[in-house]
C-alpha cells in the first residue's frame, strides 16, 4: 500500500527502472517457497520473497474503453472535482489517490475532508449518490501510519453508478469523523466498525459496542486479535485450532 | 430481577409481573420501558427490542442485536477462499444462496475470472437464487401470520416452502447451509431428477399462489392489522439505507438484477413488482409479485440449460475433483480416484495442492452485490495476495434495514410493533453474523 510519489510520473525516467524500483519498495506478501515456517524448508527456495503487487494509482483517463464497467468514471471524477473546486479544501488536497482497479473506482479521501466528500457525493446533481451501502473497517498491520482503513460503498440510483470511498487513520490516533450526519444508515455501520476495529468515529450520536457485549476487552477484527479456539482430539490424533494451522500464505 | 420504578419510568427488566405492577401503581410512573426479546417467539430469532410505552403507545423503540454474533467474519481469515462458502452460507440462514452467491461474485472478481464463469453455471446459480428468493419468501409469510395468529398462513407458508427445500436436497444434498456456489461455478452439476422436480413444482407452485391470495389479499382481518401500518417513506427508505422488497413498497422500482445484472440476469425477462403504500401490506403484496416473477425466471432457467461443464476451465482454480454418488454416499468419482490414484502423479499432486493450500486471489479488493429476498447483499472482500482472505465484509440487507424500527414504530401501537419487524423479515443470523 505504499504511495508512488509525484516525481515518478515524469515521462522521461526510465520505466524499467521505476517499476523495478516499485517492485522492491512493495511489502512482502510471503517468504519460502511453501509458507513453511516451522519445519525446515528443503526447497532451496528458503529465501525467497514473494513481493505483494502493489495496486497503482490510476491516471486519467479512468474510463477504459475496452472495460465496459469503467464507463462512466471520468464523468463521476469530473463531477466531484468541479464540486469540491468550490469548497475550502480543493479536490486535490481531500482526495489524495484515485484508484481504478477490477472496474471499480475508489476515491481515497484525507479523513480531515470526509464528510465534505460524502455530501458533495450526495447533494451534487451530477453525483447523487442517494445509497450509502455502509462503512467497514479493514486492518492493514502493514501499512505503517495508515493502519486503520474505512470504506464507504456508495450507490446512485440516478445514475446507476457505484464508487467507493476509503479513508484511513493510524493506529495511535484512530479517529475519522462519523458520516451520519450525512448517511444516516452508517449509524450501526460504525458502531460495527467500532467494535471491530476500534476506529472511533466523532460526532457519532451513540458509539458503543453492537455485536459484543458491552463489558468485552479488545476489537476482535484486528488482526493483533487472535482467533482463540482448542485442541481437537479425535480417535487418538490432535487437530490444532484454525489459527495454529500450518498457513500458506 | 425485580422492578424499579423512578420518577419518569418503570423499568420492566423481567421477573414477577405482580411486582410490575406494584411498582408502577406505587410510582405513579406513566411510563414504561419493556424488553421485548431476546427470547420473544416474534422476534425472528434473538432480537431484543426496548419500548418505552405510554399506555399502548410506543414513544420510543430501540434495537439490541448481537445475540448471535458467530465471528464469521473473523474465521473466515482463517480459511481458504473456497472453505468461506461453507461459513457464509450459515449467514442468514433462510437465504443460503445469495450469500454464497455474494462471495463467490466477489471472489471471482478478484480473481479476474467473472467472465469465464460457463453459461450452465450461471443458469443454475439464476435457477438456486429463484427458488431461494420463494423459499425466503414463504417463511416471511409464514412467520408473519403466525405472530399475528393465522395459523393457517404459518402452515401453508412452511408447506409451499417444503417443496423449494425438496428441491435444495435433491441438488445440493442439504435442505439449507449448502456451500453450493463454489467461487468458480457450482460445486456439482444438477442431478437426474432435478429439472423434472422443478418442473413439478412450476405447475403446481400457481394453485398454493392462488390460495394464498384468496386468504389475505382482501381479508379484512389482515387488512385491519397490515394497512397504514409501519409505514415508511421513500425518503426515509434512502436515509435509512433500506433496499428490497421494503423500498419496492415505497414505489421506487429499484432492483439490482436490472440495474447491475449479474449472472446474466439481463437474458432473463420478469417484471420489477412495485407497490406505493410504505406499509406492511404493501410489502406483503410486493413479495407476492416476487415469487410469481421467480417462477417465471426459473421456467426461463430450465428452457436455457443447454449441456456443459459447471465450472470454470482454469485447473488453478476449479475444484479438481468431481463428486460422484456412491454405494456409501457422495463422495469423489472413482473416475477422479482412479486418475489421480493410479494414473497421474502429477495430478495427485496437483489434488493435493489446490485441496490442502487452495489458491491465491491477487491482492486488491472488491465489492459485488446481489439482490437478495431481503434487499441488497454485498460482500466486500479484501485479499493479500495469499490463500486466505484478508478481510471478508458482509452489508447484509437485515442488518441495514432493523436501524428502521424506531422510525417504524414510535408513535405506533404495542401490536403494530409485532407486524412491522416482521414486515422487515430480519434474520439475526445474517444480522450479527
Amino acid at each position: 500500500m505504499s504511495m508512488s510519489n509525484g516525481a515518478g510520473h515524469e515521462p522521461e525516467e526510465d520505466l524499467p527502472e521505476r517499476a523495478g524500483r516499485e517492485r522492491l519498495d512493495s511489502p512482502v506478501q510471503r517468504t519460502g517457497m511453501f509458507g513453511a515456517g516451522d519445519t525446515g524448508d528443503t526447497s532451496g527456495y528458503g529465501r525467497l520473497r514473494v513481493r505483494r503487487t502493489v495496486v497503482p494509482d490510476a491516471e486519467r483517463p479512468y474510463t477504459d474503453p475496452d472495460d465496459p464497467r469503467t464507463e462512466g468514471f471520468d464523468a463521476v471524477a469530473d463531477a466531484l472535482e468541479s464540486a469540491m473546486a468550490e469548497a475550502p479544501a480543493g479536490f486535490g488536497e481531500a482526495v489524495e489517490r484515485v484508484v481504478v482497479d477490477r472496474g471499480e473506482l475508489t476515491f481515497h479521501v484525507r479523513r480531515e475532508h470526509l464528510t465534505e466528500v460524502l455530501r458533495h457525493c450526495r447533494d451534487d446533481a451530477d453525483l447523487r449518490f442517494e445509497l450509502c451501502l455502509g462503512a467497514t473497517g479493514v486492518h492493514y498491520p502493514d501499512d505503517t501510519g495508515r493502519e486503520l482503513h474505512v470504506v464507504y460503498i456508495l450507490r446512485s440510483i440516478t445514475h446507476n453508478r457505484e464508487i467507493r470511498v476509503e479513508t484511513c487513520c493510524p493506529d495511535a490516533d484512530p479517529h475519522v469523523p462519523s458520516a451520519t450526519g450525512v448517511y444516516p444508515t452508517n449509524d450501526w455501520h460504525e458502531r460495527e466498525a467500532w467494535d471491530f476495529f476500534g476506529i472511533v468515529f466523532d460526532g457519532h450520536p451513540s458509539l458503543t459496542r453492537i455485536e459484543m457485549p458491552d463489558d468485552w476487552h479488545g476489537h476482535p477484527q484486528r488482526k493483533d486479535y487472535p482467533l482463540g479456539g482448542i485442541p481437537v482430539e479425535y480417535r487418538g490424533a490432535t487437530v490444532p485450532p484454525p489459527d495454529e494451522r500450518r498457513s500458506y500464505a | 430481577m425485580s422492578a424499579q420504578a423512578t420518577e419518569e419510568h418503570v423499568d420492566v427488566g423481567g421477573g414477577d409481573w405482580d411486582e410490575v405492577v406494584a411498582a408502577a401503581q406505587a410510582a405513579s410512573a406513566e411510563r414504561l420501558v419493556v424488553n421485548m426479546g431476546p427470547q420473544h417467539p416474534s422476534t425472528h430469532g434473538v432480537l431484543r427490542l426496548i419500548l418505552t410505552l405510554d399506555g399502548e403507545t410506543v414513544t420510543e423503540a430501540r434495537v439490541g442485536i448481537g445475540y448471535l454474533h458467530t465471528g464469521i467474519e473473523k474465521n473466515m481469515e482463517f480459511r481458504t477462499w473456497t472453505q468461506g462458502t461453507t461459513f457464509v452460507t450459515r449467514m442468514d440462514y433462510l437465504t443460503p444462496i445469495f450469500n454464497e452467491a455474494a462471495y463467490c461474485l466477489a471472489v471471482e472478481k478478484l480473481l479476474g475470472i467473472t467472465d469465464e464463469i460457463p453459461e450452465r453455471a450461471n443458469v443454475i446459480r439464476v435457477l438456486m437464487m429463484e427458488l431461494n428468493r420463494m423459499s425466503s419468501h414463504f417463511v416471511a409469510l409464514a412467520t408473519f401470520g403466525m405472530e399475528l395468529g393465522a395459523t393457517t398462513v404459518m402452515t401453508s407458508g412452511f408447506r409451499e416452502r417444503e417443496m423449494v427445500l425438496d428441491i435444495f436436497e435433491l441438488i445440493t444434498g442439504l435442505r439449507m447451509n449448502h456451500a453450493y456456489i463454489r467461487p468458480g461455478g457450482v460445486s456439482q452439476d444438477l442431478p437426474s431428477g432435478a429439472v423434472g422436480k422443478i418442473r413439478e413444482l412450476l405447475t403446481e407452485m400457481p394453485k398454493r399462489l392462488r390460495e394464498i391470495r384468496k386468504l389475505l389479499d382482501a381479508n379484512p382481518l389482515y387488512l385491519a392489522r397490515t394497512r397504514d401500518v409501519a409505514h415508511l417513506d421513500l425518503a426515509g427508505c434512502m436515509a435509512l439505507g433500506v433496499t428490497g422488497p421494503l423500498v419496492r413498497a415505497s414505489g421506487l422500482p429499484w432492483d439490482l438484477r436490472k440495474a447491475q445484472p449479474y449472472c446474466g440476469y439481463e437474458n432473463y425477462e420478469f417484471d420489477v413488482p412495485v407497490s406505493e403504500g410504505g406499509d406492511v401490506y404493501a410489502r406483503y403484496r410486493v413479495r407476492m409479485a416476487e415469487v410469481e416473477q421467480s417462477l417465471r425466471i426459473v421456467e426461463q432457467c430450465l428452457d436455457r440449460l443447454e449441456p456443459g461443464p459447471v465450472m470454470v476451465d482454469d485447473p488453478k482454480i476449479g475444484w479438481p475433483a468431481k463428486l460422484a454418488l456412491g454405494a456409501d454416499g457422495l463422495g469423489n468419482s472413482p473416475d477422479h480416484i482412479a486418475h489421480i490414484m493410479g494414473g497421474s502423479m502429477e495430478a495427485l499432486i496437483h489434488h493435493f495442492k489446490l485441496v490442502t493450500e487452495g489458491f491465491r486471489v491477487p491482492s486488491g479488493q472488491a465489492y459485488a452485490a446481489v439482490e437478495s429476498a431481503k434487499g441488497e447483499l454485498g460482500c466486500h472482500a479484501v485479499s493479500d495476495g495469499g490463500t486466505r482472505p484478508h478481510r471478508v465484509h458482509f452489508r447484509d440487507p437485515s442488518f441495514t434495514h432493523l436501524q428502521a424500527v424506531a422510525a417504524m414504530c414510535e408513535g405506533g401501537t404495542v401490536a403494530d410493533v409485532i407486524a412491522a419487524v416482521a414486515s422487515i423479515d430480519p434474520v439475526m443470523g445474517g444480522v450479527d453474523r
